[in-house]
């Protein structure tokens, strides 16, 4: 007796008894599709995340001074700027980053943003561009004008769309002039984002918050593959002034990257997890159903063996009719899963996966549920195998 | 054939023993057609269990062809009921969701016999009881005795030494019992062995030698010397 036989069996099995058939699988369907979904989910947002750090350059890093009370520790902008000229092979910009939120006012309206203090080399850092107007120059910096380039949320929000420059705002009651607007980052100009912020001069940030130090800085590397020497070279030299480790933080971009992906594959690994209990339970109703069938079916595996069939060929059927249940079902949930994530992907404005981004989900939930088939269907298809076929041939 | 020796049944129920065999010896040569006779609980059905392999005795010697059945396992006793007996039951015992062609072809298929050749033998079985045209129809939609020509057909597909027939007319009207034993009796005159299992006087005066067996032991054991009779 072949396997492809016993398939063929199990099949027509199954199809004669539909509805109990789709309603043993329906767990499996849901517990697959639960798999697929879950995980996609996260990766598609993690993509998602990807891309936006990634459009924020590659090659940033982030630098923090940690200012304890009172210590007065921190790093001029002119010693940072010695240090990168020096690793100009490494370092292509740098220039602090001081933030804040303040208060944006035009006319009637005022709006709360991200307020930075920034030097005109901000921009080629952060891999934004001033599409209207100009960027800081020296003078503006040296001279601390009061100037500020905005997001184009603000341009939507203070100016109604209308073209801004040479226009005069309050920040947080100081007059500056707009000279500048930043490009859109976000298809979505009303959710803000990274469209939501007003840069003004760092020398003038200082005064105008009353900041001394700047505890922030963003350098980018020259190319993204010297982003590790750039980033220990940074941390070298911030030790040196330093000398303890605790005082500053230095993180590059693909460090973030790491961070998050991590905290994202472990949030993937646990909800894929809770979904897999839910496939345990289909497994546990695969095998109270096959108990069931296995009765019913006493007299049938009575008449087999009085024709012959060994203990072997009676195991199999019964094990080939568990495994292709669930895998019917694996099935089924692949399709609902991958269909259901696609859906939910194009309606929350995610990324749609791939079915080779999907591969592993899809096929470890397969394999996952075919094995549940197997491991639950083994203990009635062992019953059935044991059966004494006097006992079975008698029982109505 | 069928050789036999000193065998018991015992079973136990609560503190108290059955035997539903007690001491049978029974030798059955080649080519003879043999009808075992007694009421119900006579110990007859057990008897045939233990001729068609289904059941191990508690004690006793049994020889099918020669092999010695005790110590034999499970699976060997499948191999031995594929391959030396074909079995005729009261109740037909099809296996529903199969065709007639399918279910002949069943004791095959656990042969491991390639389909094509199975096919043929299927077909040559059901041409023999006359049903090579109802192949393709499911038991349900065959009367009584066109599903007992099936499962003949079934006995007779892998060509087994020992046709075992339990109560084969139990079922039918008078007419298809008729036609049923005629067609046993063709069996045997091919050439192969055929034991009877019955409570019908009648049915069994038809073979050529009658074991009458009574609270599970041989009463009497007689040969019609006038061969076999026709009604």
């Amino acid at each position: 007796m072949t396997f492809v036989m016993s398939v063929k069996m199990a099949l027509s099995s199954v199809w004669s008894s539909k509805i109990r058939s789709f309603l043993t699988m329906l767990g499996i369907i849901i517990g697959v599709a639960a798999v697929i979904l879950l995980v996609s989910m996260v990766s598609a947002s993690t993509q998602q995340m990807k891309t936006q750090l990634e459009s924020m350059g590659t090659n940033l890093i982030n630098v923090n001074i940690n200012r304890g009370w009172g210590s007065g520790r921190s790093v001029s902008n002119a010693e940072l700027q010695a240090f990168c000229d020096e690793n100009s092979d490494i370092i292509a910009y740098c220039s602090p980053a001081i933030s804040s939120r303040g208060t944006v006012k035009y006319g009637g309206d005022n709006v709360t943003s991200s307020l930075y203090g920034v030097s005109g080399e901000y921009m080629l850092i952060k891999n934004r561009e001033v599409v209207s107007g100009r960027n800081f120059t020296e003078t503006d910096i040296s001279n601390r004008n009061n100037v500020c380039i905005i997001g184009e949320y603000l341009v939507q929000e203070l100016f109604g769309g209308m073209d801004p420059i040479d226009q005069e705002v309050k920040v947080n009651n100081e007059v500056f002039k707009v000279v500048g607007v930043l490009d859109q980052k976000s298809s979505n100009v009303s959710s803000g984002g990274e469209d939501d912020m007003i840069l003004i001069p760092y020398s003038k940030a200082q005064r105008l918050l009353r900041n001394a130090g700047i505890s922030s800085f963003v350098i980018s590397a020259s190319s993204s593959d010297y982003t590790d020497d750039a980033t220990e070279a940074v941390e070298n030299f911030l030790y040196k002034k330093f000398k303890n480790e605790n005082f500053y933080n230095v993180m590059d971009q693909a460090a973030m990257m790491d961070t998050i992906d991590e905290a994202l594959a472990s949030m993937a690994l646990l909800a894929a997890a809770i979904a897999g209990i839910s496939l345990v339970v289909a497994g546990i109703g695969i095998m109270n159903i096959m108990l069931v069938t296995v009765t019913e079916r006493t007299r049938e595996i009575g008449i087999r063996k009085s024709i012959g069939a060994k203990t072997g060929v009676i195991l199999m059927q019964f094990l080939v009719e568990s495994a292709v249940i669930s895998c019917i079902g694996g099935i089924l949930g692949i399709i609902v899963g991958v269909a259901g994530s696609a859906g939910i992907c194009m309606a929350m404005g995610m990324p749609v996966l791939t079915l080779a981004d999907q591969a592993v989900s899809i096929i470890g939930s397969f394999l996952f549920s075919a094995a549940m088939g197997v491991f639950f269907g083994m203990y009635p298809a062992q019953k059935a195998a044991k059966l004494n076929p006097v006992d079975a041939l008698r029982y109505d | 054939m069928i050789k036999i020796e000193d065998m018991y049944k015992i079973y136990k129920v609560g503190d108290s023993e059955v035997r539903a065999l007690d001491g049978v010896s029974l030798h059955i040569k080649p080519k003879e057609f043999v009808s075992i006779i007694g009421p119900s609980g006579s110990g007859k059905s057990t008897l045939m269990n233990m001729i068609g392999c289904l059941d191990t005795a508690t004690s006793g010697k049994y020889f099918i062809d020669g092999v010695p059945i005790e110590n034999l396992s499970e699976n060997q006793l499948a191999a031995i009921r594929n391959k030396k007996i074909g079995f005729i039951f009261q109740v037909y015992n099809l296996l529903p969701k199969l065709t007639a062609l399918e279910n002949v072809e069943l004791p095959l298929v656990y042969q491991g016999i390639h389909a094509k050749e199975r096919r043929e033998m299927a077909i040559e079985a059901l041409k023999k009881v006359g049903m090579e045209k109802r192949m393709h129809h499911k038991p349900k939609e065959l009367s009584g005795g066109q599903q007992q020509r099936v499962a003949i057909a079934r006995a007779l597909a892998p060509h087994p030494p020992l046709i075992l027939a339990d109560e084969p007319t139990g079922a039918l009207d008078s007419k298809t019992g008729i036609q049923v034993m005629e067609m046993l009796k063709q069996i045997h005159s091919d050439g192969n062995t055929v034991v009877l299992i019955t409570h019908n006087t009648d049915i069994a005066r038809q073979a050529q030698r009658v074991i009458r067996i009574a609270d599970g032991q041989i009463t009497s054991d007689t040969t019609n010397t006038e061969g076999v009779v026709c009604e």
